[in-house]
């Protein structure tokens, strides 16, 4: 792949984690580094399992592919392969091939003297997955309570988790997590909006600065948080987001179990007007 | 000299929202309530669709308790005189021996009025007597009872049920309910809100309708609300009627003491191929339930004192929880009607 005149200057050797020189090089645009390697065993793997899983399956159907966690019989101990023991072998791998990958993205970090916030961010997601498929199940005591993976199979899991606290938006943490995404969504658009509407004015006139953009948001709700400060608010609210499904999904089960719309029953019996 | 505006260190929005984040992650933390204790799960569908029933052991431990058993009463042979010869005005237990008559009496008062004794129902001068309203209650009960063990088998099986199920030791069984037509409020155009947004112990704590009961569990209006194809086409059921179901659903899984998932793979609700078999023992106890209110309980509104009506003047009805009281099969599972045939129960092989 073609590479332009100044991107050399940023391949630099070094700031490697593991491994030394031996993975410092790179394949086209991609750099590989002992990560990178890890990254593609730990996929090549897991996805050969997920296909061999499919072949073993009913269906090769993509909506209806389902390769379904242990019964939860078999608590925290390995199932027969075709038993749920592929759905854990598929786990590491994708703990593996998830935190490879991250691990890759602090090496690139390093190399260029930036900070670990691309690295960080990611790591959310994967708390987020293994806070599903590891923690909760190694705190409810068994791994059937992962989730399957398959497109539908995952959705069905999700639906059928949530009615088992009968409804599932009366929980605090989720409540908070949705508010997030929502959020999240909204500063993007309105983000995106802004730098648009600054660098296209209209055909023939210039291109507008970052001091249009916050006098836009100043004259209309009084206050802008500045051409850095809206990228660590969307951090924030992205992470928020993430962190809150986690956390959401961790309490149910482990640490609530009965229906969530009776959690709130601390609020009802406040003593203002019970 | 301009003055400094910098803010002071702890005013940045990283601080701010790491202070927050930190307060408010506690304050979900610190509450009572929260499971110590593991849970225990047991799995009610294939591996992965979590349809999984989760119990606390100091739930469970609690339950087991509350559905201790009463002391048994003697058996009684069904040969001899008949009540009817012995006793003057027996209306309902006609078909059983004097003995029989007398170990049903026997049981209703440990069962039902342990501490009022005979007296409760009866004039101790002349038992015969109708005139307290307790003893025609009561005679409807029995019928009741025998008629639920007769008749409502896809619902009670051989398990059946006795005076026990619901009372308790309780002249009134703990679990009634009345008619509840919300606070008051004013007409017109106020008084549209569909009893919506009143949390209670009948609809969990939601904010769905606080009464699904009279609509749904003293009537033949239809419960179902899923629609029947996948896109848009004619109207389906109005999101009133949606919560009000979702309502009756969770008064449900309170009474039993089960999550949606017991019955159902919320995937597909309405779906039977896709539902547990305990749907079909609970759709049959909906149409159960819905029967013996119509039949039984309402028409006795004219038979109770004001001091035993609801609100609007009705009498007092039953629902899930009259009798399964948190578990999902009543006194869990143990049949007590099977040593009462008196009660219409399956004898004891």
């Amino acid at each position: 792949m073609a590479m332009l005149s100044f991107e050399r200057k940023y391949r630099v050797r070094g700031g490697t984690l593991v491994g030394g020189d031996l993975f410092d090089f790179w394949v086209g645009p991609f750099y590989v580094g002992f990560f990178g390697v890890t990254t593609a065993i730990f996929t090549a793997l897991g996805v050969a399992l997920i296909v061999y899983g499919a072949a073993i399956g009913p269906t090769w159907n993509i909506w209806q592919i389902n390769i379904a966690p242990p019964d939860i019989k078999y608590g925290l101990g390995f199932a027969p392969l075709k038993e749920g023991g592929l759905w854990q072998v598929i786990t590491i791998c994708a703990v593996g091939a998830f935190v490879s990958w991250a691990l890759r993205e602090v090496e690139i970090c390093r190399k260029l003297g930036i900070g670990y916030h691309v690295p960080v961010a990611f790591s959310m997601a994967i708390f987020a997955y293994v806070t599903l498929v590891v923690f909760r199940p190694i705190l409810m005591g068994a791994w059937g309570h992962g989730f399957p993976y398959g497109i539908l199979s995952h959705l069905d899991w999700v639906s059928n988790t949530g009615y088992q606290y009968l409804h599932f938006h009366y929980n605090p943490a989720h409540m908070l997590a949705i508010s997030f995404f929502f959020t999240t969504t909204f500063a993007l658009a309105l983000h995106g909006a802004l730098v648009l509407s600054a660098t296209n004015p209209g055909k023939g006139k210039e291109v507008k600065t970052p001091e249009h953009e916050d006098t836009f948001f100043r004259d209309a709700i009084g206050y802008s948080i500045g051409t850095l400060g809206i990228h660590r608010l969307g951090l924030f609210l992205a992470l928020s987001a993430v962190f809150w499904s986690a956390v959401c999904i961790i309490i149910s089960g482990p640490f609530w179990t009965r229906g969530w719309p009776e959690w709130w029953n601390w609020w009802l019996n406040l003593p203002v007007w019970r | 000299m301009k003055p400094d505006l910098t803010l002071p260190k702890y005013l940045s929005l990283g601080y701010i929202a790491a202070v927050t984040g930190i307060l408010v992650t506690v304050a979900v933390f610190i509450k009572l309530g929260w499971v110590v204790e593991r849970a225990h799960i047991t799995q009610n569908g294939y591996r992965g669709t979590a349809m999984d029933q989760i119990k606390r052991p100091e739930v469970e431990r609690m339950l087991k308790l509350a559905n201790a058993l009463p002391d048994p009463i003697d058996k009684a042979s069904p040969d001899g005189d008949k009540a009817t010869a012995v006793y003057s005005n027996v209306q309902v237990l006609k078909d059983l021996s004097a003995d029989q008559f007398n170990r049903v009496m026997l049981s209703i008062t440990e069962w039902v009025a342990p501490e009022q004794g005979c007296a409760y129902c009866h004039n101790v001068e002349n038992l015969a007597d109708d005139s307290l309203y307790t003893k025609k209650v009561a005679r409807k009960m029995l019928e009741m009872t025998r008629h639920i063990n007769t008749d409502w088998k896809p619902h009670v099986a051989a398990t059946g049920v006795t005076c026990y199920t619901c009372h308790r030791g309780n002249p009134v069984p703990a679990n009634i309910w009345y008619t509840n037509p919300g606070p008051t409020r004013a007409a017109g155009f106020a008084a549209t809100n569909d009893g919506l947004g009143h949390p209670n112990a009948i609809n969990g704590s939601t904010s769905l309708q606080g009464d699904p009961l009279t609509p749904l569990l003293d009537s033949k209006a239809p419960i179902r609300v899923a629609a029947t194809q996948a896109l848009p086409g004619a109207y389906g059921a109005p999101i009133q009627t949606t919560e009000q179901t979702y309502s009756l659903m969770i008064h449900m899984s309170d009474s039993l003491g089960v999550n949606c998932t017991f019955c159902h793979n919320s995937r597909s609700f309405s779906n039977w191929s896709e539902s547990t078999p305990q749907r079909v023992t609970a759709w049959h106890g909906i149409q159960m339930a819905r029967e013996l209110n119509m039949t039984y309980l309402d028409p006795l509104k004219g038979v109770f004192p004001a001091n035993r009506l609801g609100v609007t003047g009705d009498a007092p009805k039953l629902d899930c929880a009259t009798c399964h009281q948190g578990v999902n099969k009543p006194l869990l599972g143990v049949s007590m009607a099977k040593d009462y045939p008196e009660l219409g129960g399956v004898p004891a092989p």
